[in-house]
């Protein structure tokens, strides 16, 4: 089998004292689709944003096609690495936001652009073919010209995914995507990621449709308490919990 | 004299007040509260005190202005406090979430402040920032105290030589208007060409 795409190891994170992340051994194949459930203040977005060096983690690796990301080792201490290294670390991961955060004086297409440009260095028309291919792929081709106060939530969110997969990152994460739109705005965003996932893009996402991770997942993983409580497939972890916690948790969730 | 001390003023002032915003935010803590402190006492300061400040004090510890320059020096100071403050309120209102979102698509710390942050913050600043260009303006009155020949003193010197103060004074007043309302037109033109739907 080929080499993993992503690697978590012994991954601890502290806030203050409080510790949110209490060793988390994750691996992630490429095209895999990994949804991470779990109650909330169970370390499920926490993870998500170590994973793209928005936190610092205090504890363990991440090695992203088998090369450390974040942090290196110097005379057996452990050292951040310096701002530009992580920004083209970040780069190889994509991420979206809960809350979207499209940049609010640019418009649909330049959103898009603007990392193709300053962070991949592409040329101006390169650029916007590229954003326009991608805001097509989220059936937004028709809305390149608007700003994002000019678009629904549901708009917005599927302009952020392509803002974060344009940059061709290997790995894509979803933060709760779905958590700040109106119910009928939610499954467009959804078959959009669906789109994306049967095409093969790897993904670590966050959620809390249940019924979505049960349909889009290779494997789910359920968080409790700073930990994995439980992994396995979708049909495995829903239908045969082997933890109360688990149990309990698929019985309060809706589908 | 009051369009040329005003301009330059105004526009050094604009410069080391963006500086003194990134400081206040984002500086080494030391660094910080220096700037913190320069930024409360030029604010605290009365400009009438800083005129005669950068005059009379500066001489003394062997550093000899002409007028012009000592008046440019008290305005450009105070100047950049106010803008300074308003760079950082600017800046800490935008949503970290815009930082967020660009660091995750890899743009360095200096490309998130030009390309993110800082047209986002020009749009909350250029009111206010009109506010205090044209308090600026008003302020160079003060000049006159240490002889620079703005608008007041020159209006002052004529009124002495025909006595016909209510004309020159209204002249005088008017053409305050006339730059004051100039600049407004310029950040309301500025204003709404960065503006977004």
């Amino acid at each position: 089998m080929a080499n993993p795409l992503m690697v978590i190891e012994n991954l601890h994170k502290k806030f203050d004292k409080m510790e949110v992340l209490k060793g988390v051994d994750l691996t992630i194949n490429t095209s895999d689709v990994v949804s991470i459930i779990g109650s909330s203040g169970s370390g499920k977005t926490t993870l998500l944003r170590c994973v793209n060096l928005l936190e610092e983690f205090h504890e363990g690796r991440i090695l992203i096609d088998g090369e450390e990301i974040g942090y290196t080792k110097k005379n057996d201490k452990r050292h951040r690495l310096s701002s530009s290294i992580l920004a083209q670390h970040r780069a190889l991961t994509g991420m979206v936001f809960q809350t979207f955060n499209l940049f609010p004086h640019l418009t649909a297409l330049k959103n898009v652009t603007l990392g193709l440009r300053k962070v991949k260095r592409m040329k101006k028309e390169e650029a916007i073919e590229t954003a326009r291919h991608w805001l097509n792929r989220v059936g937004l081709l028709n809305w390149q010209d608007h700003h994002p106060g000019q678009l629904s939530g549901g708009q917005q969110q599927r302009v952020a995914i392509a803002r974060a997969i344009a940059m061709n990152p290997k790995l894509m994460l979803f933060d709760e995507v779905t958590s700040a739109l109106d119910p009928e705005l939610v499954n467009e965003v959804l078959s959009v990621i669906k789109d994306l996932a049967d095409d093969g893009m790897t993904m670590l996402l966050v959620t809390h449709e249940m019924h979505f991770a049960y349909d889009v997942s290779t494997t789910v993983i359920f968080m409790n308490e700073g930990k994995i409580g439980e992994q396995g497939p979708p049909s495995e972890l829903f239908q045969n919990p082997k933890s109360q916690r688990l149990a309990e948790f698929i019985k309060n969730s809706t589908f | 004299m009051t369009v040329a001390i005003s301009a330059l003023a105004i526009a050094l002032g604009t410069i080391l007040g963006v500086f003194v915003g990134l400081a206040l935010l984002y500086a080494w803590l030391p660094v910080r509260i220096i700037v913190r402190i320069y930024v409360d006492f030029i604010r605290g300061t009365p400009v009438f005190v800083l005129v005669l400040a950068s005059f009379y004090i500066l001489s003394i510890i062997g550093i000899q202005l002409n007028a012009f320059q000592a008046g440019v020096l008290a305005i450009t100071l105070f100047c950049s406090t106010h803008v300074g403050e308003m760079v950082r309120g600017a800046l800490a209102a935008i949503h970290r979430g815009q930082t967020e979102a660009a660091m995750a698509i890899g743009l360095t710390f200096r490309q998130i402040f030009l390309y993110v942050l800082m047209p986002q913050a020009l749009r909350q600043i250029l009111p206010t920032w009109v506010n205090a260009a044209t308090e600026m303006v008003k302020a160079s009155t003060l000049l006159s105290i240490i002889g620079v020949t703005e608008l007041l003193l020159a209006t002052q010197q004529i009124i002495s030589r025909n006595f016909l103060s209510l004309e020159f004074y209204f002249l005088a007043g008017f053409i305050y208007f006339a730059i004051d309302f100039s600049i407004e037109r310029l950040g309301r033109y500025v204003e709404r060409k960065v503006a977004y739907s």
